[in-house]
């Protein structure tokens, strides 16, 4: 990632198409995977398309674009969020992480990467990137959450292939792999 | 599915921010969450000329008990942060319970409670518990701050006592009665939708064993949250815990007879009006394992 726009229009070659309206520009400072960003960005950017288009981060897939598929889901400060419905420019200051920042460059995959890998927890794929970070922030959280709770967060993501029991088969193995099984110390 | 072009401040006091508001040149919105907002600019359904972002302005992003019991959210308070709170599950459990009714946690982790109320879609959970714990609103404009009360913010679907030129600062919600038990309940095809039909209950249990209070209020049922007098009177009417069944079912029978509710893609109104009967009686027994 090279991404440290100064100029406009911006120089990447995956820049957005020139603008057919005017708009405001802000500067904009933030952490993606990691790294300090700093670019331009107009108002009306959405993080998703920042994130696709001007960063060429293209593992995070958009889906409805108006908050319903949850294919978009990013972390922004920790939290699993839509990037559709962010503006890029609410997030100056903000520290992202998306699906790019799970595998180590080896390509060494997290436990819940490994695990959607071992349940077989997708068929086409699209929506992963989505359920991937949603369930990063679950498994990261201090306590094993709650059945209902694991229930309230995959129901925040549409799949169309999988039936969602593999995808909860992954969860439940990377939580019982790191607080034991339901219901036993480990 | 790209929002048409805007400008964008985000302030970092509130005079500045009801100064960006006080433009006459331009269509200004505000912007917390944007839970409701990105996806209508997204449709195009709105188009304003400058978004004023007020989730950097620190006063707002508050949430306290105050010294009369009171609890304040602020404007900046996102619902995640509301649901997660002690203070607010041991003393106003009906609004923790609500939240986790809107849409999915990926949602709630952005979305304002004040940001939802504003919005009045009159499916929100939101507005309709507000309504039954009396919520006041205090409102900050170029003349001043004022306070209104929950019945009269809500006017029509999407519209409320707001002045295009005012921010709502915080909503706040006195301190429930003691014996008062709570349930939200609603319907809907899947879930974090919004709801086909929805009730919220607040029972309040007098210390002969009857109902002392009556909260009857009712989400997706018209063009705002909608209460029910009838019902409440039914329930005040409990002559105690033997008559309570007799009392539900006619809160419930009342129910059927008097909402007018609407039809649309998501259900009938005949479809609604049976529903509401159920959703009641099944609110009202959780409302009253719960007092105490």
């Amino acid at each position: 990632m090279t991404d440290t726009t100064e100029a406009r229009p911006d120089p990447l070659p995956s820049a957005a198409p020139p603008l057919s309206e005017p708009s405001s520009w802000h500067e904009l400072h933030l952490t993606v995977n990691g790294r300090p960003i700093r670019a331009q960005v107009e108002s009306r950017l959405l993080l998703s398309d920042f994130l696709r288009a001007r960063l060429s981060l293209t593992g995070t897939h958009v889906g409805c674009e108006h908050g319903v598929c949850g294919a978009c889901t990013v972390l922004v400060d920790g939290e699993p969020v839509r990037s559709c419905l962010t503006l890029a420019v609410a997030c100056e200051g903000a520290s992202l992480r998306t699906v790019e920042s799970l595998a180590d460059e080896e390509g060494q995959l997290t436990d819940v990467q490994r695990a959607f890998h071992e349940q077989h927890a997708m068929q086409c794929g699209f929506c992963t990137a989505g359920f991937v970070m949603s369930c990063t922030a679950m498994v990261e959280a201090p306590e094993r959450p709650a059945e209902d709770e694991v229930a309230d967060q995959l129901s925040g993501h549409l799949c169309r292939c999988t039936g969602y029991r593999n995808i909860r088969a992954a969860v439940e193995q990377v939580l019982d792999d790191r607080y034991g099984k339901a219901g036993e110390e480990k | 599915m790209k929002p048409a072009p805007f400008d964008y401040v985000a302030p970092g006091t509130l005079p500045e921010a009801l100064r960006f508001l006080a433009d006459e040149e331009r269509e200004v919105k505000v912007l917390a969450g944007g839970q409701s907002l990105v996806p209508m600019l997204n449709m195009r359904l709105a188009r304003p000329e400058l978004l004023v972002d007020i989730t950097r302005i620190p006063e707002l992003r508050t949430l306290d008990v105050e010294g009369d019991g009171a609890l304040r959210i602020g404007a900046g308070v996102r619902q995640a942060a509301v649901a997660v709170d002690p203070a607010v599950s041991a003393g106003w459990p009906l609004l923790t319970e609500a939240i986790g009714h809107i849409g999915h946690p990926q949602i709630r982790n952005r979305g304002t409670v004040c940001g939802s109320l504003v919005h009045h879609d009159p499916a929100a959970e939101l507005p309709t518990a507000a309504l039954a714990l009396d919520a006041r609103f205090d409102l900050s404009g170029p003349a001043g701050t004022r306070t209104v009360d929950a019945d009269d913010f809500f006017l029509s679907t999407f519209l409320t006592a707001l002045e295009a030129d005012e921010i709502v600062t915080s909503v706040r919600f006195a301190a429930q009665p003691h014996r008062t038990g709570w349930s939200f309940e609603e319907l809907a095809r899947r879930r974090g939708d919004f709801a086909a039909i929805g009730v919220a209950v607040l029972l309040t249990r007098a210390e002969a064993g009857g109902v002392d209070r009556a909260r009857v209020v009712f989400c997706a049922a018209g063009s705002r949250p909608l209460r029910l007098p009838e019902a409440e009177d039914a329930l005040l009417a409990a002559e105690g815990p033997e008559r309570l069944d007799d009392a539900f079912a006619a809160a419930g029978a009342a129910a059927r007879a008097r909402l007018d509710p609407p039809s649309d893609v998501h259900a009938d109104a005949e479809w609604r009006r049976e529903a509401a009967e159920i959703l009641l009686v099944r609110a009202c027994n959780r409302a009253w394992e719960r007092t105490r």
